[in-house]
């Protein structure tokens, strides 16, 4: 007994610290929302081309191919930020790109898209914003990575960085398409 | 001077308090019974966007999307359950201010208690073991300290 209460303090002390280091770890981000949709099938969806006016259905991740869905916007300043990386990510991976536009004016997505250059293979807008919320988007830009059979293998909340995406996008679309 | 400057800070500090709702009259509806299910409901959520506001304070535009949804589904006849199930299914038990209780949410409700029972029994059992005291010497501490005794007061042969 004597002997527990002399290591109680030091063991107490050490899970204490562990505690500690793991709330400083930055990567970790404490407001970070885990997806619901992670080895699910992507909600169904029936949305308008940004160029076409189509209306296109969740059929087109179904291609046996995967795919990269973006949700992105004008007013959206971090999409900006990550916009570049799109480019090389389309090229690099040959990988198909979904834009979708949320609650973004199809116009002011256009002018977007134009000024900064078209990474998506389709891009699609949502102005009422509801295909985002049945897909979990809580603050744009959120990349999805869809698997060829239409089901979400990764979803990211937030810029793509150029760490992020050799660490986690890159190593995983190569996978997938193995 | 600085009276009159205090009083004005509280009393536009107060005002403010009393704005600070994150509903705007378009978004409410007719029926004043549904309406307050409504404010209820959305006091339970979550906004995802600003995390420790509920939807119903929030001026996020997510939450008041989430808000209209939440009246568009009470006017279709949807119960507050189907509701929440609704959007957990998109967001998580995370949009819910008090989840579910399960096993991965069993820490979070039972944890605290763990924590006071843990104390409580530690703090009875500490003022316990020092209120006992000094025990009485066992038989063979006794004959131990007689011995040492002897030999102190034993004449040197």
């Amino acid at each position: 007994m004597r002997r527990f209460f002399f290591f109680a303090p030091i063991v107490l002390f050490i899970v204490l610290l562990a505690a500690m280091l793991w709330g400083l770890n930055s990567e970790r981000d404490p407001g970070a929302l885990p997806s619901t949709l992670i080895g699910k099938p992507t909600p169904e969806f029936s949305l308008p081309d940004l160029h076409t006016e189509e209306t296109v259905g969740s059929s087109i991740l179904t291609d046996g191919k995967p795919k990269i869905v973006n949700f992105f916007a004008s007013w959206c300043i971090p999409c900006l930020a990550e916009h570049p990386l799109l480019f090389g990510l389309a090229k690099e991976q040959e990988i198909q790109i979904v834009g979708i536009a949320w609650k973004n004016k199809p116009d002011e997505a256009k002018a977007w898209l134009e000024k900064h250059g078209n990474p998506y293979r389709t891009t699609l807008y949502d102005l009422p914003g509801r295909t985002g919320i049945d897909w979990g988007v809580y603050g744009i830009p959120e990349t999805f990575i869809i698997d060829g059979k239409g089901k979400v293998a990764l979803r990211h909340a937030g810029p793509i960085t150029p760490d992020i995406l050799s660490k986690k996008l890159i190593p995983l679309l190569e996978g997938l398409q193995q | 001077m600085i009276r009159a400057l205090f009083i004005f800070i509280l009393t536009v500090g107060l005002f403010q308090f009393s704005l600070a709702f994150g509903v705007s009259p378009d978004e409410m509806l007719d029926d004043p019974a549904l309406e307050q299910r409504a404010r209820n409901l959305s006091q339970e959520l979550r906004c995802v966007v600003c995390q420790n506001q509920s939807i119903d304070d929030s001026d996020a535009d997510l939450a008041k999307d989430l808000r209209v949804i939440v009246r568009e589904q009470l006017l279709a006849g949807q119960s507050e359950a189907q509701i929440k199930s609704y959007l957990v299914d998109r967001y998580g038990e995370f949009i819910l201010f008090r989840p579910k209780f399960s096993v991965h949410t069993l820490m979070l409700w039972i944890g605290p208690f763990v924590v006071l029972f843990l104390l409580l029994g530690g703090g009875i059992w500490f003022y316990r073991s020092r209120s006992k005291g000094v025990s009485a010497l066992s038989d063979k501490e006794e004959q131990e300290l007689s011995d040492i005794l002897r030999v102190g007061s034993e004449e040197p042969k």
